[in-house]
C-alpha cells in the first residue's frame, strides 16, 4: 500500500504509522457519554474509513487518509492539521 | 541420454557435479534434473508419506518430486528443485526423505501398509490416548513423512532486499510477456520484465517452431538484444514474481547466486543468495503461461513417466532424450508435438496412446485411439505401461513415458486479491477474470491462448492498452509470423480401475483419497483439501490441483466450476524466509544506540543495560567486588554522601519554540506551565486522552517562547508523535514548534552534597544556591563551550543535570567522574540510580504501566481544574477516583525473610493466596544500602488507606512468601530538603 502524502509525495506505507479513525475532539464540558464514545467507540466499516496515518519516517504531518479497508483504495489525503478534529473551544 | 548436435547449446563447456556422492558430468546451461537425465538417471527422491520412488516430472518451478538437497551444515538447502536449479561446477546434490539411500528406503514399507494410510489417516488413528499425540505420535509421524531438513544452524547467507518502479510490469518472457515488453519498451514506457529462468523466452525454448521464419530460440535472442539495448528496460531474470498486492505492488524473488558456488553468498562476500523485490507497478501484464497437467492412472507416480511438454524441453533445449523407447499418452494435440519432435530427432517412438477416438494420425508414429494408459509397471523406473483399448489390454515396454492431460493457464497471482478464476470449457481450464487484479491484463497461455501466434497478439494488445490508460502513445505493432494451432482436447482426468492413481505426487494423494475425502463428506475443495493435503507443500499442488477438484467434483456430482477452486495466496514458489527478512536479522533486526559515555563507561568495566535501543551502563565493578549488590550500594552511597556521575542522555529532549509554547504544554500536561519563569523547570505529568498516564518528565523554560522538555527514555519517541498530533490535528492555529533533539545533547546527571564543589571547580562562572535554587536552570558555559544547567533531581540529593553539545559527550563525562573520584565519588549506573530512585519514591515507567491514574499515584493535585489539557474529562470518570483504585504505597519486610521482587503479588495476611483475593502488585524493589535492607514500591488496593498495615507478599516465579508493612513511598528524606539544600 502507498499514501500520497500531501508534502512529500507517494510513499510506502512503512513510512507511515497508524492511529485509528480520525475523530473529532468532543468539547471540554462535553458530557461523559460523548468523551466515552469518542475514546472507545469505533465504526468498523468494511469500506471507507477516514483515519489518522503519521509520516513518521518522512515530514512528520499527520495525516487525514480516506481509505476503503477492504480495498485498500484510497480516496482522499489531507493534512490533519486542514481536517477540523479539534473540536468546539 | 544426450543427443549429438540437439539443443540450444551443443557445444557447451562440460561441468562435473555429484548426486548422492556419484560423480557426473553435465554441460554448462544444463539444470540439474537435464544433467540427471543426461546420465540416465531418473530415481531422484522418495514420496513423501509412501516413500515410493520417484523421479523427475516436470521441466519447471512446479515440480512436486524431484526436490534435493544442497549443501551442508548452515549452507544446507532442502527442498530445491532440480527442474530449476542450474548446474555449476562441483555442485553437490542429494535425495532427501530416505534412509539408508534413495536406492534402498527402509521407509518404503509404508508402501505395503498403503491400504491403511488413506486421507484421514492420521486424524482417525492417532486420536488416543491424548497424552500420545505430543510426545509419541507427533514425533514419529514427523521423521517418517516429510520433505527436507534443515540443519539447526543459523544462516550464514547474505540476503537483500530492494525496491522497482515501473510503468509496467511483465511478468514471464515467452512469446507474449516478450511482445508486451518490446511494446511499451519501443513507446518508451520503464518496463520490468521479471523471469524465473535463467534465460527468456519461456516456452519458446522448448520448442521446435518458428518465428517470422526464424527459429523461435533465435526471435528470442533477438528480441533480447533489443530489449537490453533499451535504457527504459529492466530485465529481471531468475526473478520469480511471488504475490499480488495492493495499488500495483508485486513481489519478487531474485535468486541471485543459486547458480553458483556457494561461497559467492556468504555473509561478507559479495552477493546475496536472493534478493526480495518489492515492484510498484503502474501497469501490469501477466504473461506466466501454463502448466502441463499429468493424468491419474495406476502406479503413474513411477520414475519414468513424466510430463509431454517437459519431454519436449529436455529435447530441444537441452538436447536430452529421457529414454530410449518412448511412449506417449495424452488427451490433447499439443501432446503430439512431442511425439513429432522425437521422432524427428531419432528416439524411438513406441506408442501414442490418446484418449479421444478422433485424435490426429500421423505417420511418423504410431497412434492407437480411444485408448487409455491404466497401468505401469518396472520398479524404480519404468519399464512398461498397460494400454487399455477397444482391442482389450495390452502391455507396451518402455522406459520413459510423457504424459499430458491438457493445460493449465497460471491464473495464480491473479487470484492474491481473492478474484476466483473463470472455468473454459473449450480449453477444460480456468482463466483470469478481467479486472481480477487492477491495473493487471493477462495475457497468453496463463489467459488460456495457447497458439504462439495468439500469445504474441494478446502481449501486444495487453501492452497497448497499459500504454493507453498510462496516456503514452504506441505505435500499433507488426505482429511476427507464427504458429497458430487450434489448442483440441477432451477431458480425461483419470483413468478408471483398481489401484492407486495418482494426483498429488508430492502428497501422495490419490484419486482414491479425494473419493473418500467426498464420502466423508469433506465435499468443499477446502475442506477436501486439508483432509487429503491435495496441494500443500513447496508445489502448492500447481499441476495436480485442477484434476482432483475435477475427481472431487465428479464424486460430488457436481460440475468443475460450481466445485471451484481453493484459495490461491503467496507466495508462487518458495522462498527463503531469510529473503524477506534481509536487513531485518541481528543487528538489522535491533539497532543498537550507544551515548557518547560509552566507551568511557566500557573502560571502566561497565555492565550494558539494554533499554529499548539503548545501551546504559547498569553498573561499575572495582576489583575486589564480587557481586553487582556490591557495586550498586557504593555507588548509592557516592550520591547520598559525596558525588556522581550518571549520562541520562537517553531521555527524550524536545525543543519547543513558538508564541503559543505555554499554553499548547498547558494543554498536553495536566498542570499549567505558561506561567512557569523564565529559568525554572517544572515535573509535568502527561495523559492519554483515556485518562490514564502516558508519560511523566520536567520541562525548563529557557525563554520567553522557549522551553526543553524530557521525557522517559522509554517513551520518546510516543510523547513526540502525541506532541505533532495535538499540535497539527487538534490545535493547528496555535504557534508552537518542536523537534527532537535527544541527540544533539550529552547530558549528566551531578549528584550528591559535593555536586556543586564539582561544577563550580568546572563551569567558567561559579553557581549558588541564590543564582541556581532548586528547579532552576540555564544557560552555563565550560571551557568556552556553551551548554545547560538543570537543577533537578532524581535522587533526591542536591543535584544537577549538565548538558553540552554531544560532541563534547566523552571528554565531559571523562573529566565529571575523575572530578568526582577526587571528592570521594564517581559514576554510578542504573543500578544504582533505581536504588536511588526507589528510596525516594519517584516513578518510572514500571509504575506508570498504562494501567495507573494521577489519582493512583497521589498526584491527582496536579490535575489542573482551571483549564482543559488532553484526558481531563475521562481522568475524572466513575471507577478511577476511588478506594477501589489501586494506589502507589511503600512496602519493607517485617517477617524473617527479607527478599522483596517486582512482578510479586499482595494478599492480605488472612486470606488465601489466591487469585480473586489479590490486593496489589509490587512493581519496583531494590536493596536500600541506607535502610540495610529491601524496600519496594507497588499498588494496593486503597493503599493510602493502609498505611502501617501488614500485607502478604508472594511471588510465585520466584518462590518468595514474604510478610511486608505497609509504608508510604517516600523511605528517605520525606521533606526533601536534601534537594533544595
Amino acid at each position: 500500500m502507498r499514501i500520497t502524502c500531501p508534502l512529500c509525495g507517494e510513499r510506502d506505507r512503512r513510512e507511515f504509522y497508524y492511529k485509528g479513525a480520525a475523530l473529532e475532539r468532543p468539547a471540554a464540558e462535553a458530557d461523559l457519554d460523548a468523551w466515552h464514545a469518542h475514546v472507545h467507540l469505533r465504526e468498523n466499516p468494511a469500506g471507507e474509513l477516514e483515519e489518522l496515518w503519521y509520516h513518521e519516517m518522512g515530514c512528520n504531518s499527520w495525516l487525514r487518509v480516506t481509505r476503503d479497508t477492504a480495498t485498500h483504495e484510497i480516496t482522499d489525503v489531507v493534512l490533519a492539521a486542514d481536517a477540523g478534529l479539534g473540536g468546539a473551544r | 541420454m544426450r543427443i549429438a548436435g540437439k539443443g540450444l547449446a551443443p557445444e557447451a563447456k562440460s561441468v562435473s557435479f555429484t548426486f548422492n556422492g556419484r560423480h557426473l558430468m553435465g554441460q554448462e546451461g544444463d539444470t540439474l534434473a537435464s544433467a540427471l537425465l543426461a546420465n540416465g538417471v531418473h530415481l531422484v527422491g522418495r514420496s513423501f508419506k509412501y516413500h515410493r520412488p520417484r523421479g523427475i516430472l516436470t521441466a519447471g518451478s512446479e515440480e512436486p518430486n524431484a526436490l534435493v538437497t544442497l549443501g551442508h551444515g548452515p549452507q544446507q538447502d532442502p527442498n530445491q528443485r532440480a527442474t530449476t536449479q542450474e548446474l555449476f561446477e562441483g555442485l553437490e546434490a542429494r535425495s532427501q526423505n530416505c534412509w539408508p539411500s534413495v536406492e534402498h528406503d527402509v521407509m518404503a514399507l509404508n508402501n505395503l501398509a498403503a491400504p491403511f494410510f488413506g486421507a484421514g489417516f492420521y486424524y482417525k488413528t492417532f486420536m488416543w490416548p491424548a497424552a500420545f499425540w505430543e510426545k509419541l505420535y507427533e514425533p514419529m509421524i514427523r521423521r517418517a513423512a516429510g520433505l527436507g531438513a534443515l540443519s539447526g544452524e543459523a544462516d550464514t547467507d547474505a540476503y537483500e532486499k530492494a525496491y522497482g518502479f515501473c510503468d509496467l510490469l511483465v511478468i514471464g518472457s515467452g512469446p507474449a510477456g516478450l511482445m508486451a515488453a518490446l511494446t511499451a519498451g519501443r513507446a518508451g514506457a520503464d518496463v520490468i520484465m521479471c523471469e524465473e529462468d535463467c534465460r527468456l523466452g519461456g516456452r519458446l525454448l522448448a520448442e521446435d517452431e518458428e518465428i517470422d521464419g526464424k527459429p523461435a530460440h533465435l526471435w528470442v535472442a533477438e528480441a533480447e538484444a533489443e530489449l537490453e539495448a533499451m535504457e527504459n528496460v529492466r530485465l529481471m531474470r531468475r526473478t520469480s514474481v511471488t504475490g499480488a498486492y495492493d495499488q500495483g505492488t508485486y513481489a519478487a524473488l531474485e535468486r541471485v547466486s543459486h547458480h553458483l558456488p556457494r561461497s559467492h553468498s556468504l555473509k561478507g562476500s559479495h552477493l546475496p543468495r536472493e534478493c526480495f523485490w518489492r515492484i510498484a507497478a503502474k501497469r501490469t501484464v501477466l504473461a506466466a503461461g501454463a502448466i502441463e497437467r499429468p493424468v491419474a492412472f495406476r502406479n503413474n507416480d513411477r520414475p519414468g513417466i513424466m510430463m509431454a511438454g517437459a519431454v519436449r524441453a529436455y529435447l530441444n533445449r537441452w538436447g536430452v532424450a529421457p529414454g530410449e523407447r518412448m511412449t506417449l499418452f495424452a488427451n490433447n494435440d499439443d501432446a503430439h508435438r512431442t511425439a513429432h519432435d522425437l521422432v524427428k530427432s531419432g528416439v524411438h517412438l513406441a506408442a501414442v496412446i490418446d484418449s479421444r477416438h478422433d485424435a490426429p494420425e500421423s505417420d511418423l508414429y504410431p497412434v492407437i485411439k480411444g485408448a487409455q494408459v491404466c497401468n505401469s509397471g518396472g520398479g524404480k523406473q519404468l519399464e512398461s505401461i498397460t494400454v487399455r483399448s477397444v482391442r482389450g489390454e495390452e502391455k507396451i515396454q518402455t522406459d520413459c513415458l510423457a504424459m499430458s492431460g491438457g493445460w493449465n493457464p497460471s491464473v495464480h497471482l491473479t487470484c492474491h486479491l481473492n478474484a476466483r478464476p473463470a472455468w473454459r470449457r473449450d480449453i477444460l481450464g480456468f482463466v483470469p477474470e478481467a479486472g481480477a487484479v487492477p491495473g493487471l491484463r493477462a495475457a497468453g497461455a496463463c489467459n488460456g491462448s495457447f497458439s504462439t501466434a495468439g500469445a504474441l497478439r494478446e502481449g501486444a494488445e495487453a501492452a497497448l492498452a497499459a500504454l493507453n490508460d498510462l496516456g503514452l502513445a504506441a505505435a500499433t505493432q507488426e505482429l511476427p509470423q507464427a504458429e497458430d494451432a487450434e489448442y483440441r482436447i477432451a477431458p480425461l482426468w483419470a483413468v478408471p480401475g483398481k489401484g492407486r492413481a495418482w494426483l498429488d505426487f508430492q502428497n501422495d494423494v490419490t484419486v482414491k483419497d479425494v473419493k473418500q475425502a467426498a464420502v466423508e463428506n469433506f465435499r468443499s475443495v477446502e475442506h477436501m483439501k486439508r483432509y487429503t493435503t491435495q496441494g500443500m507443500a513447496t508445489d502448492q499442488g500447481k499441476n495436480s490441483n485442477v484434476a482432483a477438484l475435477a475427481v472431487l467434483a465428479d464424486a460430488n456430482g457436481r460440475t468443475i466450476p460450481e466445485t471451484g477452486t481453493t484459495t490461491f495466496r503467496p507466495p508462487f514458489t518458495p522462498m527463503a524466509i531469510g529473503a524477506m527478512g534481509a536487513g531485518a536479522a541481528d543487528e538489522g533486526f535491533k539497532p543498537q544506540r550507544f551515548l557518547t559515555s560509552h566507551e568511557a563507561g566500557e573502560a571502566r568495566g561497565a555492565h550494558q543495560l539494554e533499554v529499548g535501543l539503548w545501551y546504559r551502563a547498569a553498573y561499575f565493578p572495582k576489583p575486589g567486588e564480587t557481586n553487582w549488590r556490591q557495586s550498586c550500594d557504593r555507588e548509592v552511597m557516592y550520591v547520598r554522601n559525596a558525588v556522581g556521575i550518571c549520562d541520562v542522555s537517553t531521555l527524550g529532549k524536545i525543543d519547543i519554540q513558538g508564541a503559543d509554547a505555554g499554553k499548547f504544554l498547558d494543554f498536553v500536561y495536566t498542570n499549567g506551565f505558561s506561567k512557569l519563569k523564565v529559568g525554572k523547570t517544572r515535573y509535568g505529568l502527561m495523559l492519554r486522552e483515556d485518562g490514564f498516564i502516558m508519560d511523566d518528565g520536567t520541562t525548563a523554560r529557557l525563554g520567553e517562547h522557549h522551553y526543553v522538555m524530557t521525557t522517559t527514555t522509554a517513551a520518546a519517541g510516543q510523547v513526540m508523535a502525541h506532541l505533532e498530533f495535538v499540535s497539527q490535528a487538534l490545535r493547528p492555529e496555535w504557534d508552537v514548534r518542536f523537534t527532537s533533539v535527544t541527540e544533539q545533547w550529552a547530558q549528566f546527571a551531578v549528584a550528591g552534597p559535593k555536586s556543586r564543589e564539582l561544577l563550580n571547580g568546572l563551569l567558567d562562572e561559579k553557581i549558588d544556591s541564590e543564582s541556581w535554587p532548586f528547579m532552576g536552570c540555564g544557560e552555563i558555559s565550560v571551557m568556552g563551550i556553551k551548554g545547560r544547567l538543570f537543577r533537578i533531581s532524581f535522587s533526591g540529593e542536591e543535584a544537577y543535570e549538565l548538558a553540552l553539545p554531544a560532541g563534547y559527550g566523552d571528554s565531559l563525562y571523562r573529566l565529571l567522574v575523575e572530578r568526582a573520584e577526587a571528592l570521594g565519588g564517581g559514576a554510578y549506573g542504573m543500578e544504582a540510580l533505581n536504588v536511588l530512585r526507589i528510596e525516594k519514591g519517584f516513578i518510572t515507567h514500571a509504575e506508570i504501566n498504562g494501567t495507573v491514574t494521577a489519582f493512583d499515584l497521589g498526584m491527582q493535585g496536579l490535575m489542573s481544574k482551571k483549564k482543559d489539557f488532553i484526558g481531563k474529562a475521562m481522568a475524572t470518570r466513575p471507577g478511577l477516583l476511588g478506594e477501589e483504585r489501586m494506589q502507589l504505597i511503600g512496602l519493607k519486610p517485617v517477617g524473617a525473610v527479607k527478599e522483596l521482587s517486582a512482578g510479586a503479588h499482595l494478599f492480605n495476611p488472612e486470606d488465601p493466596v489466591e487469585r480473586i483475593y489479590d490486593q496489589g502488585y509490587v512493581t519496583s524493589a531494590g536493596f536500600s544500602p541506607l535502610m540495610g535492607h529491601m524496600i519496594a514500591l507497588g499498588f494496593l488496593k486503597d493503599g493510602q488507606n493502609r498505611i502501617g498495615d501488614q500485607i502478604r507478599l508472594v511471588d510465585h516465579m520466584r518462590g518468595l512468601d514474604v510478610q511486608c508493612e505497609v509504608c508510604e513511598p517516600v523511605f528517605y528524606d520525606t521533606e526533601g530538603e536534601r534537594a533544595r539544600g
